[in-house]
């Protein structure tokens, strides 16, 4: 379980999470964010291609990322959703509020 | 037949640094219940990943279970442990939630009860709505509900039973 964090040439902080995104580690992933926010870093793509699961502590950590980098006049963007995880944005119709591409190569092209 | 491993310690009793977590499983390939496992829990939240992994695995171990029902399993029991011990222990440490996890022919159950003072389900909003989407709390019962094939209350609000058709 963790995050690993990388800058791309394009100026992009590409987050992976690694393992779970839920209750016990939520914190920390709003944190690495909102510390490269504060370093000045405005594109994001957080990236779940090797996530179990998420849980509703995830999905609500992700609205506030989200939020904070939108008042912050940055981009946010998520890839590597599996069938299973996309699911949950379906679900609680998060895949309005988020602009999710199926891999990091698509997420950063767009950005 | 019978498998014990030690019965699940009260939290409340050890020390919470590192312990690892104990679950109580019993095993019977004769009766409609092949697998029940017990534990209790802390109320740390931290504790959660590694519960889910450890009663989830000691539940269906040698018997057949899609990604997607492994999956949604997952999540549900994440919900109902953090709801348990943030909502209903509000994370008082000397409170514990107590778990029941049984594998049947046709189904899981799930059983999670905290010490809190319970709540009314009924009055959880619905967090799809526009006014909602941006809010970051209040989808953990609609997830629930919506993974889960039936849940069921206690009347006190600190108790949820829930089932999960194996698919």
């Amino acid at each position: 379980m963790g995050f690993t964090t990388e800058k791309n040439a394009g100026g992009v902080l590409v987050v992976r999470v690694e393992g779970q995104l839920i209750v016990g580690n939520r914190q920390e992933l709003k944190s690495v964010i909102q510390e490269a926010s504060d370093n000045g870093e405005r594109k994001f793509l957080i990236d779940f291609s090797k996530t179990g699961y998420i849980d509703s502590s995830g999905l609500g950590a992700l609205v506030s990322i989200s939020k904070k980098i939108r008042e912050q006049g940055g981009e946010l963007r998520l890839s590597g959703l599996n069938e299973d995880l996309r699911s949950l944005f379906e679900l609680t119709k998060l895949d309005t509020l988020f602009a999710i591409a199926d891999t990091s190569d698509q997420a950063l092209a767009a950005f | 037949m019978l498998e014990r491993v030690p019965a699940a310690p009260d939290p409340r009793e050890s020390d919470r640094s590192g312990l690892p977590l104990r679950v109580y499983v019993r095993r019977s390939g004769s009766s409609d219940s092949l697998v029940r496992v017990e534990t209790r829990l802390p109320s740390d939240v931290t504790v959660v990943e590694q519960a889910v992994e450890l009663i989830v695995r000691h539940c269906l171990s040698g018997h057949a279970a899609s990604q997607r029902f492994r999956f949604n399993l997952s999540v549900v029991l994440s919900e109902c442990l953090a709801n348990a011990i943030l909502c209903g222990n509000v994370q008082n440490p000397d409170k514990s939630v107590a778990v029941r996890a049984e594998l049947r022919q046709d189904r899981v159950e799930l059983e999670v009860t905290d010490e809190g003072d319970g709540f009314d389900p009924a009055a959880v909003r619905d967090p799809t709505t526009q006014d909602d989407l941006e809010e970051p709390c209040g989808r953990g019962l609609f997830l629930i509900r919506s993974l889960a094939d039936e849940v069921r209350f206690n009347s006190k609000g600190n108790s949820i039973c829930l089932m999960l058709r194996r698919k």
